[in-house]
């Protein structure tokens, strides 16, 4: 371990709490996010409990509703939008371009302190009666009907918005201006052109769900008519307008995973990625097609004919750069030099279950099928194959191939291993059967049905004891490792991103000079520093640039 | 027959079929390609696995040809998709003529079904065989969603305004209906069973239990009196407001020159928001019935001005469009 370095450049609770230090911003993210991953875990558990028996095994259905809303508030505003961003991209995107910290360090820990504002209120509706209006929000179900509390969530919800806008405002600004000498755009990490494509969908996107939020808010509390119909309102135009941000949100969670995958993938296939400029460009393809799709989630509710075929033909549209990133992917491992680590374990899972998750999608694209299967089971297996299946796996993936930058510690490696497969088969023995429950006809957001599901049902629960495994076992040996692991060195992989020439964990400036960059991204060619050998050939096939 | 464990629930509508086939040939495809993906990542993970500590890769940054082609070979492939999709699409949301029209009105948590000589019933729906038929949904507080997995229909029902949706059942039994849209506490046991029958079994289960049914027609005339709308729509054409004979399905000529026709939507509208469309040549006096009407009253004051369908229309005061005269 080197002598000094972030962790211990200052101490006491001070030292972390008014930290401008973006890797110390960054831990206490990690933290406040595993709360909430475990917050809305517990909720998903009892879930699956309640849902073993036709009638519901554990709770009244008020409990219920207010279980899968808070499970669905807690992972997808407190947990999964600000997982790799706020994490990982805060501790990794200054070392990978070369800086010192991000643009604002104060406006970075103001988000972070806006974040756990946002999350009191949530906690506190929580707390005090409840949630039961779906994650979602749809109006005049919460704006008139519900009795729980649906006030301080959408407040909550509100305020943590403005910490995702200061996150993406960071990133946008910090890529822009701070990159080293010699990091030109295209030398960036692909992980950097993800969270830069992100970063515009967050300032683009959340100002507009936070205030229709607000707006369903003020409806319950002034009875004013935006979206309630006995006032002239329209309870469509909420779904529009939720929808505007909610849908892009998804890349929000999605598009940092896939810059980590094309992180790890050339790390481990020792070679550069295949299609550097593809996968760069894909990802600003998502996030600006991924704003002019939103109405494919309002099929069912007599949109016009005509909005319903561009919405749909859009969202085929949308479907091209991802299916190009996952090809770019497969590509990349073509005579590679392979290794089975857990992270790139983790990568590989993220390809297949997010391939499974966007090809399910043109399921739902489709005007003639998505009739039969909205706001069935089909469409929770499909999010959650996108959701779960790819954004926590490539977090956790992420979390596993960085684990040595951010501790200077290494995990047990048989067992990390053991896990990532544990993780991959217990995601799939939960969430494949629900696609056949919602072919079936089994509507979402159900505590008791018919018991012709119950098998399907049974086999769903039974295969999230084994992913909850797959969960439990990184928390506790990453945990184990930060004090009994293995030192790790600087580069331990070894890897090429500029991160990885610092030490680990890296001093508080995070380089001890300012790097110059000379090389071409992922190029194990020209980098006698990394102790590796060269494979029989060298010359590149065709090259894209 | 089906197993134990389906994979599909029963085809008994006229969309079934195209929807399973629809789905078929989309699982065909997503099979195939993520199949030759997982096929490619395996083989490549134990053929390229590092055999050397220190062993690099050989570095090969890309092939324009390869980019092109996984562009071009799955637009093609979801433009197809696309396309069949749109044309099952459309084919739901354009309603046949001629067809047995039920009313659905959804509320927290229950359906009441209005079949077409005024029976009432609640989360229960009897169609025959082979007819077409056409729900009109409305709802009395929040959004609900009208979903019967066999014939593979769905539509949200939505306060504030009519959805309709059809289908033709073509397998008599008895089917589940669901409320798909959450929609509060008891949203899982807002469902029922559609049944189909032969159309002359239908015929007889529908006369032999209407006797002591309100008819909707009587029920609107009354409204329609109690209501004071006979004051000013009077039938010869002399009132403040247009005569309603002859006017359900037929096109209004309105005061900015334009026409509209005059379905359950128009006539719905036109009783809560009478400011939205203005007859040409009438003046905008008609006060809101905004919350003073439920549901099934305002379906019984369209039912009774329907029945006005076949009256004789005035020479003058009349609310259609001279050339929509009959």
């Amino acid at each position: 371990m080197p002598r000094d370095h972030y962790l211990n450049a200052s101490y006491g609770i001070r030292s972390w709490l008014l930290t401008t230090d973006h890797k110390r911003i960054a831990l206490l993210y990690l933290i406040s996010v595993t709360f909430f991953f475990f917050i809305g875990g517990i909720f998903a558990t009892m879930i699956r409990i309640h849902l073993l028996t036709p009638a519901g095994a554990l709770v009244t259905p008020e409990t219920y509703n207010k279980l899968f809303t808070m499970h669905g508030v807690a992972m997808i505003f407190f947990f999964l939008i600000p997982s790799i961003p706020a994490v990982l991209g805060n501790f990794l995107i200054p070392p990978m371009i070369g800086a010192k910290d991000l643009a604002f360090p104060k406006i970075n820990l103001l988000s972070w302190y806006i974040y756990i504002i946002g999350g009191c209120f949530v906690l506190y509706s929580f707390s005090t009666g409840g949630l039961d209006t779906g994650w979602t929000f749809y109006t005049p179900l919460s704006s008139i009907y519900s009795n729980s509390a649906v006030t301080p969530a959408v407040l909550g919800i509100f305020i943590n918005g403005f910490s995702s806008i200061l996150t993406g405002l960071n990133f946008i600004v910090t890529i822009h201006t701070m990159r080293a000498p010699g990091m030109t755009w295209f030398r960036l990490p692909l992980f950097a052109w993800a969270h830069y494509a992100t970063s515009l969908v967050m300032i683009l996107g959340t100002p507009v769900v936070a205030i229709t939020l607000l707006l369903a808010g003020l409806e319950r509390m002034f009875h004013l008519g935006f979206f309630n119909p006995a006032m002239g309102g329209d309870p469509i135009l909420f779904q529009h307008l939720f929808w505007f941000y909610s849908h892009p949100a998804v890349y929000i969670m999605i598009l940092p995973s896939m810059g980590v995958v094309s992180e790890i993938i050339p790390t481990f296939a020792r070679k550069p990625i295949f299609g550097y400029h593809f996968i760069a460009a894909s990802s600003i393809a998502i996030a600006v097609i991924g704003f002019l799709v939103w109405a494919h989630h309002m099929f069912v509710t007599g949109e016009s004919t005509y909005a319903a075929l561009a919405f749909s033909f859009l969202s085929y549209l949308v479907a091209i750069p991802s299916a190009v990133k996952v090809f770019n992917w497969t590509a990349s491992l073509y005579k590679g030099s392979i290794s089975w680590d857990a992270p790139m374990l983790y990568a590989l899972g993220f390809i297949g279950l997010f391939t499974i998750g966007g090809l399910t999608g043109l399921f739902l694209a489709c005007l003639g099928l998505d009739i039969h299967i909205h706001d069935t089971y089909f469409v929770i297996a499909h999010f959650h194959y996108i959701m779960v299946g790819g954004a926590v796996m490539g977090y956790v993936g992420g979390l596993h191939y960085w684990w040595p930058k951010i501790t200077g510690k290494l995990y047990p490696e048989a067992l990390s291993r053991f896990a990532a497969i544990v993780l991959f088969i217990g995601f799939n023995l939960t969430f494949f059967p629900q696609f056949i429950l919602g072919y079936l006809g089994m509507p979402r957001r159900y505590h008791s049905y018919p018991p012709e599901f119950q098998v399907l049902n049974v086999l769903s629960t039974a295969g999230a004891s084994v992913l909850a495994l797959g969960y439990l076992l990184p928390m506790a040996y990453l945990t184990w490792s930060m004090r009994y692991g293995k030192v790790a060195g600087p580069n331990p992989w070894p890897a090429t991103g500029l991160e990885w020439k610092t030490d680990s964990p890296p001093p508080a400036e995070n380089f001890h000079v300012t790097p110059v960059v000379d090389w071409e991204p992922y190029d194990y060619r020209n980098r006698p520093d990394l102790g590796l050998v060269a494979g029989a050939s060298l010359t590149p096939a065709h090259g894209d640039d | 027959m089906q197993s134990q464990l389906p994979l599909y629930p029963p085809e008994a509508s006229n969309f079934a079929p195209h929807v399973d086939s629809l789905m078929v040939f989309i699982t065909t495809i997503s099979f195939l390609f993520a199949s030759a993906i997982t096929v490619a990542i395996v083989y490549f993970f134990f053929k390229f696995h590092r055999q050397q500590p220190n062993a690099v890769g050989v570095p090969i940054y890309g092939d324009m040809r390869l980019e092109y082609a996984w562009i071009i070979v799955p637009l093609i492939l979801a433009l197809g998709m696309f396309s069949w999709g749109a044309v099952v699409y459309v084919d739901y949301r354009h309603n046949p003529p001629d067809t047995l029209d039920i009313y659905l009105i959804g509320k927290q948590w229950m359906w009441k079904v209005q079949q077409p000589n005024g029976l009432k019933e609640i989360n229960e729906l009897h169609v025959p065989v082979g007819r077409n038929v056409r729900l009109t949904l409305a709802s009395e507080d929040v959004i609900h969603d009208f979903f019967v997995p066999a014939f593979r229909v769905k539509m949200d029902v939505v306060p504030g305004h009519y959805n309709t949706m059809w289908f033709r059942p073509t397998k008599p039994g008895r089917y589940h209906f669901f409320c798909s849209q959450y929609c509060g506490t008891n949203h899982a046991i807002m469902g029922g069973w559609v049944t189909v029958m032969e159309p002359t079994d239908y015929a007889a289960w529908l006369s032999g239990s209407s006797g002591a049914e309100a008819n909707p027609v009587a029920a609107g005339e009354k409204l329609f009196v109690e209501r004071a709308c006979v004051t000013c729509h009077v039938a010869n054409g002399t009132g403040r407001a247009p005569s309603l004979n002859g006017v359900y399905g037929a096109q209004v000529l309105l005061a900015d020159g334009t026409t509209v026709a005059a379905d359950d939507a128009y006539i719905r509208e036109s009783i809560l928001e009478p400011n939205a469309k203005i007859v040409a040549g009438y003046q905008p006096l008609m006060p809101t019935f905004q919350g003073q009407l439920t549901e099934e009253q305002i379906l019984a004051l369209i039912a009774y001005i329907r029945s006005l369908e076949s009256q004789p229309v005035p020479e003058k005061g009349a609310g259609i469009a001279p050339s929509a005269r009959k």
